[in-house]
């Protein structure tokens, strides 16, 4: 009788082993199923970018269709100017909406600001075009430099605002307590104390954040909408280069088609520099501060 | 520089206002010459209230060490004393706080101005993680913009750290961050931050309870020698601490309604003898809490 | 008083953004009027996309939007299942550790640069062998009927599934991560294997935690604008066809916003944009919803 018992478990046992084990082939399987995309994407846009990466790509202005040569230089500069305006609108708003939330963010009001931020994360950026369109473009009556980098800015805003307030809330409160104990106001505490304490994860989210809008090219579609020129000022049309590489992707020329995957080469090397030194810094650096 | 209120009848001599305490600072009637009079002091925490009428003369230059079982409302009644406890969202206090002759709480008095007063040292060392060892002893006069030249602030620097005793231990490295030094080194650095603002008080909530037992006994040490200067009230839980640092202790309980109130208040021999209160009798001989 | 003033402020930059959210919101509705008082509900279900004519409907491309968004959620979910679960219960930490840092950098690379990838390498190997062999496997089935063409919503699908994957792995992760150590404990005493414990006792916990997980991943799909643009084909025809080229609202607004050369035209597209402005909020709060009732450790009922 107890030995019939066993010997049923026993078989059942191996039978529920095997299910085990052929699941946990399954997981790892889509593990490597999901990893596969980054190292494909990663290793042609590597081998087909490289041929094209040159001194012109950065220095020279695109060549006339056809012709060989001509680089991408003026778009790398727009997209460094587009990214300056979108940090210098986005950051103080950011930041300063993010002390509110931290420091004296309760009841309601701080509530449906977190929920409208969150939302503001998940609007498609293509959208966030159309507004900046409708309030710069509209009634400047031209494509131009400052409505992309405000469709940039309102992408910046709401990364940085929950990062500047998940940063400020980890600085522990007893530091904050000894700062106001001393006699200092609240708002010398907060510039002085809090935020310098902080200062580590405001960096990593506007980093973050960074990285984001740098490869962003729906919004600017029709708000900076790209030049073939170098920029003309705040108000005139401006290239940018993930811009350039959808124009030059859909174009039916070759040499376009290097030059794409240069830049894009660039790009990812630009974004995926950045995301990886700031999450082996956030690792062990900031972490490690005694906070 | 700000303006500083001074209490009056600061500089008595020690003897005398010990004496003048001894007779009249019992909870009953604080004493005019106390250095601070906390008096029918109540504080919440939103609907929850902590403490209840206290009332309480703490003696001018030396030290006060009030005791009692965790939940009794002692650490709350010393954020009163510098208006830290309203920091809390939704804290209240009603009564009030005399600083010598200043009502800390009239109408128009600036917390602020209350708490540049009086020095506060917390429960876990808290340096300023960002700045170095010489900034955190500077960041008081600092950070509340008050104009001192380069050498002044060197010197307040030392000073304040030779008084906190630390001046030996870190002068080589005045410029390394403060969260590298030991956890002893680090509270006797907050002693020094709290020293260099020049408080007619320093409160001092469980300083030693995150220490281990020598660093805990070089603070104790720090404790007596600067009552000389500076009046002192410690909070603790620890009885042995209390009697080793203390000449004044006061008792406090928190009674069936999870309410904190004052038992007593006297000599600390007197207290952990014959304690005039049943209830004291019973906590210092361990029958509770 | 100086902390008032600063009190102030930083509300202020708060009202800013609120303010910004609810000017979005009236710019959209206001610049799409226009065309909702031309077309009334009928936009939404009318076929026609015709600017030459002056004929506006938004059916095909919601339609394209909706397959390629749901096959994609098709093949993102088991995958994204399987790394969250590898993730959680059976890696080294090490391993894992590595493991989520590369799903993350997946999530960080540029859509325009998927849509490259697409376009040159992903498109041209569907065409050559995919497709085919799909068409010798299910002759006949309408879903794989037509022409190879390598664009269209298979193409969409499959990069939108790429691009949802790190969304459903992270926070399913995290909500797999949150059920608490007694409930697996408790499957394995009574002699469970590991399999057993994952599916008895954490996926049913985590479940309305990965359902937010996958409605997120929905929403970001919905509003995924340049890859998709790049690889599905960008033809406003409603086809049953995996196969066929199709549409999405982002990619038309993408395409047409600037050859928009008349208001109404205009004004159509912006309806479009506010139609998806609409679905992804409601779908960001409802994952949110979903989520935070898993991490508040409520157990779902199976």
């Amino acid at each position: 009788m107890q030995r019939a018992l066993v010997l049923r478990r026993t078989r059942s046992i191996t039978r529920r082993l095997i299910v085990d084990r052929a699941m946990a082939t399954l997981f790892a399987l889509a593990t490597v199923i999901a990893v596969a995309p980054l190292v494909l994407v990663v290793a042609y846009i590597v081998v087909n970018g490289v041929r094209g990466i040159d001194l012109d790509l950065v220095t020279k202005l695109p060549a006339p269709v056809g012709e060989a040569g001509g680089g991408m230089a003026n778009a790398f500069v727009g997209s460094a100017i587009l990214i300056a305006i979108a940090s210098a609108v986005a950051l103080p708003v950011g930041i300063l909406a993010g002390v509110y939330l931290s420091e004296f963010g309760r009841g309601r009001f701080a509530a449906t600001l977190r929920f409208l931020t969150d939302v503001l994360t998940g609007i498609p950026s293509i959208v966030v075009g159309i507004v900046a369109y409708t309030l710069v473009v509209v009634p400047f009556r031209s494509f131009s430099a400052l409505s992309g980098g405000l469709a940039l800015s309102i992408i910046m805003i709401p990364t940085v605002t929950r990062t500047t307030e998940e940063a400020l809330k980890r600085v522990p409160t007893t530091i904050r307590e000894a700062s106001l104990a001393l006699g200092v106001h609240e708002w010398k505490t907060v510039l002085r104390i809090v935020i310098p304490t902080g200062l580590g994860g405001i960096v990593t989210g506007v980093m973050l954040a960074i990285a984001r809008i740098s490869g962003e090219t729906a919004p600017l579609l029709f708000t900076a909408f790209g030049s073939s020129f170098w920029g003309e000022g705040p108000l005139k049309p401006i290239a940018a280069v993930p811009l350039q590489i959808f124009q030059y992707a859909i174009s039916p020329y070759k040499e376009w088609h290097d030059q794409a995957w240069a830049a894009a080469l660039v790009l990812m090397l630009f974004v995926l520099v950045l995301n990886v030194g700031i999450r082996s810094v956030t690792r062990t650096g900031f972490q490690s501060r005694g906070v | 520089m700000r303006q500083r209120i001074r209490p009056e009848g600061q500089r008595m001599s020690a003897r005398a206002t010990t004496v003048a305490a001894a007779q009249t600072g019992r909870p009953e009637g604080p004493d005019a010459h106390a250095a601070v009079r906390i008096e029918h002091v109540s504080a919440w925490y939103g609907t929850r209230q902590a403490i209840d009428d206290v009332t309480l003369g703490i003696p001018p230059h030396t030290v006060t060490a009030i005791i009692g079982p965790s939940g009794c409302g002692k650490s709350t009644l010393i954020r009163c004393v510098d208006r830290m406890h309203e920091v809390t969202p939704g804290a209240r206090v009603e009564g009030t706080v005399r600083l010598g002759e200043v009502d800390l709480y009239a109408p128009g008095s600036d917390p602020v101005l209350v708490r540049s007063m009086v020095g506060m040292v917390f429960q876990k060392p808290n340096p300023f993680p960002t700045m170095s060892v010489y900034d955190n002893v500077a960041a008081g006069p600092r950070l509340r913009g008050e104009r001192v030249s380069r050498g002044d602030l060197d010197d307040l620097v030392e000073r304040n750290l030779r008084r906190a005793a630390l001046w030996d231990e870190v002068k080589g490295k005045l410029g390394r961050s403060g969260a590298t030094l030991s956890g002893g080194q680090q509270q006797r650095l907050c002693i020094a931050r709290a020293l260099a603002t020049d408080p007619a008080v320093l409160l001092m909530d469980e300083p030693c309870s995150a220490l281990d037992p020598i660093a805990t006994y070089r603070i104790e040490e720090l404790i007596r020698e600067l009552a000389a200067e500076v009046t002192i009230v410690i909070v603790t839980h620890n009885m042995q601490q209390a009697s080793r640092v203390s000449e004044w202790t006061a008792f406090m309980l928190a009674g069936d309604d999870g309410i904190g109130r004052l038992v007593e208040l006297d000599r600390t021999e007197q207290i952990f003898t014959k304690p005039s209160d049943p209830r004291t009798e019973a906590y210092i001989t361990g029958r509770f809490g | 008083m100086a902390d008032t003033a600063f009190r102030r402020v930083s509300f202020v930059f708060g009202v800013l953004i609120v303010a910004l959210v609810a000017l979005m919101v009236y710019e959209m509705a206001q610049q799409s009027s226009l065309s909702m008082r031309t077309f009334g509900p009928a936009f939404l279900t009318s076929t026609t996309w015709d600017p030459q004519h002056r004929a506006f409907g938004a059916l095909p491309f919601i339609y394209g939007t909706v397959v390629s968004s749901v096959l994609a959620l098709v093949i993102a979910t088991p995958i994204s299942l399987g790394v969250a679960i590898f993730l959680v219960e059976m890696s080294p930490n090490w391993l894992g550790n590595v493991i989520s840092a590369v799903v993350e950098l997946l999530a960080a690379i540029p859509s325009v640069l998927l849509g490259l990838w697409g376009i040159f390498v992903m498109v041209p190997f569907l065409q050559r062998y995919v497709e085919p062999a799909l068409q010798t496997a299910f002759p006949g089935v309408p879903l794989f009927d037509g022409a190879p063409y390598g664009v269209g919503l298979l193409a969409a699908g499959l990069i939108l599934a790429i691009m949802i994957v790190p969304t459903i792995v992270a926070i399913s992760r995290d909500v797999m991560a949150s059920v608490p150590i007694a409930q697996r404990e408790g499957m394995l005493a009574l002699g469970a294997t590991k399999w057993e414990t994952t599916r008895r006792a954490v996926l049913p916990y985590a479940r309305s935690g990965i359902v937010g997980a996958m409605v997120l991943g929905l929403g970001r799909a919905l509003g995924e604008t340049m890859a998709v643009t790049m690889v599905i084909g960008n033809r406003p025809v409603i086809s049953p066809s995996l196969l066929d080229p199709s549409y999405t609202m982002a990619s038309v607004i993408a395409n047409e916003f600037t050859e928009a050369t008349y208001e109404l035209y205009v004004s159509a597209l912006i309806e479009i944009g506010l139609v998806l402005f609409a679905v992804t909020i409601l779908m960001n709060a409802a994952a949110r919803l979903l989520v935070a009732r898993t991490a508040r450790g409520m157990p779902v009922a199976p």
